[in-house]
């Protein structure tokens, strides 16, 4: 199943833990709050992506499913 | 209390929960730290956020399981009267009924904490988030309970004064990241 | 505002007709008269009317009023409730249309907003209101007229005022507020998760007002003014330099000549127009000749918007008058969204350090800057800022050079074209 990131920009609060533990697909503005890669995540970086989601102290990213192109 | 003498194995859950109370207050002393320094915004070059945030996931699991321990053994400790029912209702133990029922309410609380984190994805983050700050009045009623049950020995109270500068120092930090985090928005 | 108004469309306005004749708003005695009874055996197929008469939204986003019908009607009907929401609020500075439209037909827009609860099964119509105008009065003095006659649906209708930040007019926000929560955007769409959770319509005034003259006289009758994609009237906020700055209503397709021509021509030589609102676009001189519809500006990056044109004359500096308006923008956020509360600021001090400072690194600064902004926050706020900025930057290029090389700009100093409100005091709350 391909997925892609998704923030909630209302709940994200900057903590950057998402671009500590996946900077291929997460990287931080000047405020440090995250600009996500539009790409799918590649199985390598799955299990990496998943623990970015649960470690995410407000529980602003997830992971959506996005369909194939 | 008395120590009956020939049943050794009756005094070693004593001591068996005196041991995991201590350890399991060290580690709740550390969970609150590191949670105090995940929401502080504490890091480096060589200590990303998301060790922080880790060990204070891992370290309040292992806390529960002292925890678990420290309760189980003095339930079945022969010598001091306190069932099974003592250590999650306060107050209604046999033995020393005040200092046990805070730790019945520390136990209660801890419990509420992991419960409530494991299933932090499945509610609302702004209940999570109130349930959590529960933390803020259990561990202040855990260094009581420790003071209270028995501190007659001093690296007892050596353990206690660290722990809370330990807490003191963390929130210190928390509340300085706490005051950079508002001042980034205008009015 | 007691300008003839004339439309190319056989020469009679259509939600002013009223306010043309008499200049004053219409009771509902005159109401009837003139659009007859309220036209409910048009409600259960309202959507497909709306779709037939190619009725689209007159709040900004021109997005088709049938398919939103229709889908707050599915998802109403899923979720077991539906809400209405009038949004007249218009926090807009440079708009005044939605304003004068409840206070000259607040009939036709209360029609429109029943027939579309009926339509969508919803069990109340809000209506929200800017504050402080007196519209919430004037309002709830038609709906209790509607009452005592006994005219309408029967449904409850009441009247809000959100706060005044510019933010608190878009559509979440409205539904966040009408539901009891803060007037601040939602990720979420209205149509999915509005008021109290449950889908919503929350449809600009003018829309609603189209909808209830729509549902008398059929679509063919709509589509005899205005363009294929875009049929029917608008209501357009003319200001600037011209010689009568009012609301105006022509037919959708009118030039941005026309329009100004309605407002009785420039009354200095023009430099550029802003068109849309203050979070819309600049645009240069060889836009008149277009036709103002998403379609017919939209090669050129700008959109009609709510109907606000504003003539910016040769005297004044563009670039002076963005980074006001663009402060202004930045300190109406609803301190929500990291790029937004943190990048809107610095964006709007980039400008001011080019425009007054010389400051060249502010410059390739503040590109960077509108690309990382754009589109990173929960709302369209942000968005709207990087759009006036950016097309500041393109059409007012000569004059941003000559500022970064010191040779001085005497429109610096001139008053200000684009006003700017007061800021509302932070004991304004968000409630």
């Amino acid at each position: 199943m391909s997925e892609k990131f998704a923030v909630d920009m209302i709940g994200c609060d900057g903590h950057g833990l998402c671009a500590e533990l996946v900077p291929e697909l997460v990287r931080l503005d000047e405020w440090g709050y995250p600009i996500l890669a539009p790409a799918v995540v590649p199985p390598h970086l799955a299990g990496h992506a998943r623990k970015a989601v649960t470690l995410c102290p407000k529980l602003a990213l997830t992971l959506v499913p996005t369909r194939p192109r | 209390m008395i120590t009956a003498a020939p049943l050794l194995s009756e005094s070693s859950y004593w001591y068996l929960s005196r041991a995991s109370g201590f350890v399991s207050l060290a580690l709740f002393t550390a969970s609150v730290v590191l949670g105090l320094l995940t929401a502080g915004r504490v890091s480096s070059a060589v200590w990303p956020r998301f060790v922080t945030q880790g060990l204070h996931r891992s370290v309040s699991l292992t806390t529960v399981a002292f925890l678990l321990v420290h309760v189980v053994s003095i339930v079945l400790d022969q010598f001091v009267d306190i069932g099974l029912l003592a250590t999650v209702v306060p107050f209604v133990s046999g033995y020393r009924p005040l200092w046990v029922g805070l730790g019945a309410i520390v136990f209660d609380i801890i419990l509420l904490l992991i419960i409530t984190s494991v299933l932090r994805v499945r509610m609302k983050h702004h209940t999570w988030r109130w349930v959590h700050w529960l933390a803020y009045l259990g561990w202040p009623i855990a260094l009581a309970h420790t003071v209270g049950i028995g501190t007659d020995r001093l690296w007892v109270v050596v353990v206690v004064t660290v722990s809370l500068l330990a807490v003191l120092a963390a929130g210190a930090v928390r509340l300085a990241g706490w005051r950079r985090v508002v001042a980034g928005r205008p009015l | 505002m007691n300008a003839p108004l004339r439309t190319r469309h056989d020469g009679r306005p259509r939600l002013l007709a009223g306010w043309a004749a008499t200049g004053r708003g219409a009771a509902l005695a005159e109401h009837a008269q003139a659009n007859g009874p309220l036209p409910t055996g048009a409600a259960p197929h309202l959507a497909d009317l709306a779709t037939a008469a190619g009725l689209r939204g007159r709040g900004g986003a021109w997005f088709p009023t049938g398919r939103k019908l229709a889908t707050v009607a599915e998802y109403g009907a899923k979720a077991g409730a539906a809400y209405v929401v009038v949004n007249g609020v218009e926090s807009e500075p440079a708009a005044g249309k939605d304003k004068l439209l409840l206070r000259a037909a607040p009939h036709l827009v209360l029609d429109g907003a029943e027939l579309a609860a009926m339509a969508v099964g919803a069990t109340e119509v809000t209506v929200a209101v800017h504050r402080g105008t007196g519209l919430a009065a004037s309002v709830g003095a038609a709906i209790a007229e509607r009452a005592a006659y006994r005219w309408g649906s029967g449904l409850p209708v009441t009247v809000v005022e959100p706060p005044r930040w510019y933010v608190s007019s878009e559509s979440t926000a409205v539904a966040n507020f009408v539901g009891g929560g803060p007037g601040k955007p939602r990720a979420e769409s209205a149509y999915r998760h509005g008021v109290k959770g449950k889908p919503t319509l929350v449809s600009n005034a003018e829309t609603l007002a189209h909808l209830a003259l729509i549902a008398r006289h059929g679509p063919d009758w709509f589509r005899e003014a205005g363009t294929v994609e875009a049929p029917g009237t608008a209501l357009f906020s003319v200001g600037g330099a011209v010689r009568r700055r009012a609301v105006y209503e022509l037919p959708v397709g009118a030039t941005g000549e026309d329009i100004l021509r309605m407002a009785g021509g420039a009354v200095e030589p023009l430099a550029a127009l802003l068109v849309g609102g203050y979070g819309g676009s600049w645009v240069g001189l060889d836009a008149l000749a277009r036709p103002f519809t998403p379609e017919g500006l939209r090669p050129i990056g700008a959109s009609p918007g709510a109907g606000v044109v504003i003539a910016l004359p040769v005297g004044a500096c563009g670039a002076a008058e963005t980074v006001r308006v663009a402060s202004w923008l930045a300190s109406q956020n609803a301190r929500q969204c990291g790029p937004c509360f943190n990048g809107l600021p610095a964006i709007a001090d980039d400008l001011a350090r080019i425009t007054w400072g010389r400051d060249v690194a502010a410059l390739s600064r503040l590109r960077l800057r509108l690309g990382v902004v754009n589109g990173r926050g929960a709302c369209a706020h942000p968005d709207g800022v990087v759009r006036l900025v950016a097309s500041a930057l393109t059409v007012f290029s000569d004059d941003i050079d000559s500022h970064l090389a010191g040779n001085g700009c005497a429109g610096l100093w001139r008053q200000p074209v684009l006003a700017v409100p007061q800021p509302p005091d932070v004991s304004e709350g968000w409630r």
